[in-house]
């Protein structure tokens, strides 16, 4: 189907777009379609990412046309939940391709990292389809770069910021969970919409579904004998699922998941038997950055695991559905949302713990730290993480990287030379 | 039958070839050039002298043009055959290598024999063989040359900060401009290097019994020397060091794949 139309409706500047649309298909049959042997559930997501910019936009124009808002995110401390129980609609936003770094640099100074560029550079560029249908951009104070990048950004677009504790105490805790009742506010002025307790149960009960039908896919790749999914595909899967409609993503999980469980019954593997078993932590991977788990896949190993915010820090820990009050409820939002260990927290041992955990459950024979270039507390936690695991025994290859392709070869011989090693 | 390995670096393209023993029958070098497929082929083709038919032998790659070296039963990459190579140079099991080459410096922490852990560069060419290669043509000198000249030059307060090979090559024509003597930007551009290949070496772990050193700079004795100096351990090297990555690779086709 043809969206030229509708994305010049939206004030998209459609010709640069059109040179990113030409861009993608070639991409993804080369690092997806080539791929052997996948679960048929991933045929949603292809269908999906053939009309990344077509489908779902129309579908968030069509409610808009209703009277619902959509709320743009950018960070998984968000609480989605609140902004689902006043009708309003949750959507990711682009910022995962180097084709957005260079409208960027013409906003931000260039020793940023490739996220927030990429990001600013899809809105100032107006060759995203999601910024253009988002009534409130929500941002939130998890690193410095995105803090100025809002500022900057506000100047003429609408900006909501959540202020982030920087450590785990109780009080931060009731802190966050202030921040998250005049995040409420703001949301009930934007939908025109109350929040009321039954409405906030209800959309915690479809949210934590969302995170049991992904964590059912991931816990699938727990298999130590079986590997019925690649980590690109699983990888897709979650980067998808901040875009999709919770309900629907919910649905096409657990079918994809039923298919997986059915494979690791069966032995039906994507991987030769020998293949590495791959963890990687750190920065996230938006969509359309598959260019870590391509090398890895392509090199000998298979990533089973991703302690990243595209990974399991989005869908691991359920809010509490036993409430009381609409104070006791918005606290507990706050609780799940504190067991997320960003490194913009000081001190942060529960990330180093949860790797070591997950690297357990998911029978990693390895794990990989990305660090895209720029992100000083990612960059910088890394030393703390590479010391942990190779005191517990579990091999680590720190890499730092870019959006684009420039490193690939260097990166390719480092990862080959880490599995030599496994 | 005999084993050949090949070893095409971004530099340099080296050949060994060794007996069905494992015997070094061979070493072989060239610069890479502009094609990876003509230094391979010429250094294939240079084995006929020897009277050795290239048919009749087992070819394992490395080096990051590995993947063009055509017939090639096993390719390895650069880390873990410099290993391999350097516990056979240097006739040792345990202990930290060094290779600087051409486009990366690599730091691998050997363990009976295996790659423990390992740190490279960055993409970009500081503390690489590159950065000397780049300062050395602002002298109108090649590496060696330049590296002897530092040695004239110790104890100058001159120094280079910047770590990439672009700033430092304006600050080295500023210091140029500022008429300070050439033997001391000489030692300040080597000292540099040497340092920078220093702190990286500091993020694996060694509490080993030796450093060494491999390629390309091994035969430049006052690298050497200030290595060892900024390591605070004495630095180890040999003749053959340069040839580790392809006598690892060449070795590589004795043991079964897995």
């Amino acid at each position: 189907m043809d969206y030229r139309k509708m994305w010049g409706e939206l004030g998209m500047d459609v010709e640069t777009h059109d040179n990113l649309c030409a861009a993608l298909p070639p991409a993804f049959t080369e690092i997806y379609l080539s791929q052997k042997n996948r679960p048929e559930g991933m045929g949603f997501w292809d269908m999906v990412v053939a009309d990344i910019h077509g489908i779902r936009p129309a579908e968030l124009i069509e409610e808009r046309k209703k009277g619902r808002k959509v709320f743009g995110t950018f960070c998984l401390y968000v609480p989605d939940e609140i902004i689902i129980a006043l009708n309003g609609i949750v959507t990711g936003l682009c910022g995962g391709s180097e084709f957005w770094v260079p409208d960027g640099e013409k906003h931000l100074p260039k020793g940023m990292c490739p996220l927030v560029k990429a990001s600013l550079g899809a809105y100032y560029g107006r060759t995203c389809p999601f910024f253009r249908v988002t009534d409130l951009f929500v941002g939130e104070t998890t690193c410095d770069g995105k803090k100025k990048a809002y500022e900057i950004m506000s100047q003429d677009a609408p900006v909501y910021v959540i202020d982030m504790p920087q450590m785990k105490r109780d009080e931060d805790v009731v802190k966050l969970a202030r921040e998250y009742r005049k995040f409420a506010s703001k949301c009930e002025i934007v939908t025109g919409n109350s929040l009321t307790i039954d409405k906030l149960n209800e959309a915690i009960r479809i949210t934590n579904n969302k995170r049991k039908a992904m964590q059912r896919v991931y816990n699938a790749r727990k298999n130590a004998d079986n590997i019925p999914i690649s980590g690109k595909d699983a990888l897709l899967m979650t980067q998808i699922a901040f875009f999709d409609d919770p309900v629907r993503c919910a649905q096409m999980c657990d079918k994809l998941a039923d298919e997986l469980e059915e494979r690791n019954r069966r032995g039906v593997s994507v991987f030769d038997k020998g293949t590495k078993r791959i963890m990687v932590t750190g920065t996230p991977l938006a969509i359309p950055n598959w260019k870590l788990h391509h090398i890895i896949e392509t090199s000998g190993g298979a990533v089973v695991c991703e302690e990243m915010c595209t990974g399991v820090r989005y869908i691991e820990n359920l809010v509490d559905e036993d409430g009381g009050s609409l104070d006791d409820v918005i606290l507990n939002l706050a609780r799940r949302y504190m067991k997320n260990n960003c490194s913009c927290f000081t001190p942060n041992p529960g990330r180093i713990e949860d790797i070591i955990r997950l690297a357990e459950e998911y029978h990693v024979d390895g794990v990989i730290d990305v660090n895209l270039k720029f992100c000083t507390t990612f960059d910088t936690e890394g030393i703390l993480v590479e010391k942990a695991l190779k005191e517990a025994g579990i091999k680590v290859l720190g890499i730092e990287t870019d959006y684009n392709d420039g490193d690939s070869e260097q990166l390719k011989t480092r990862i080959q030379a880490f599995f030599e090693m496994l | 039958m005999k084993r050949i390995g090949i070893d095409i670096g971004s530099t340099n393209a080296k050949l060994a070839l060794l007996d069905e023993k494992g015997i070094v029958l061979h070493l072989l070098a060239q610069e890479t050039g502009f094609s990876s497929l003509e230094a391979c082929n010429s250094l294939l083709g240079r084995l006929g002298e020897f009277g050795i038919d290239v048919s009749e032998c087992r070819i394992a790659s490395t080096g990051y043009g590995r993947d063009i070296v055509k017939n090639a039963e096993r390719r390895i990459t650069e880390i873990s055959c410099h290993a391999k190579g350097a516990a056979r140079i240097f006739s040792r099991s345990d202990f930290l290598l060094i290779d600087v080459g051409g486009q990366d410096t690599k730091v691998i922490s050997v363990r009976r024999g295996e790659v423990e852990d390992f740190a490279m560069n960055d993409k970009c060419s500081a503390g690489t063989g590159r950065f000397l290669d780049v300062m050395a043509k602002i002298f109108g000198l090649d590496v060696g040359s330049l590296v002897e000249l530092a040695s004239k030059g110790r104890g100058t307060s001159v120094g280079i900060s910047s770590l990439c090979t672009v700033f430092a090559e304006s600050e080295v024509i500023s210091l140029i401009g500022r008429a300070v003597p050439k033997e001391e930007i000489a030692y300040a551009i080597v000292y540099s290097i040497a340092q920078k290949v220093a702190s990286q070496a500091a993020r694996i772990s060694a509490d080993d019994s030796g450093v060494f050193l491999t390629g390309g700079m091994c035969e430049n004795a006052f690298f050497v020397e200030m290595l060892s100096e900024c390591l605070k351990k004495r630095v180890v090297t040999d003749p053959k060091a340069r040839y580790a990555g392809c006598i690892g690779a060449a070795m590589f086709l004795e043991t079964p794949m897995n």
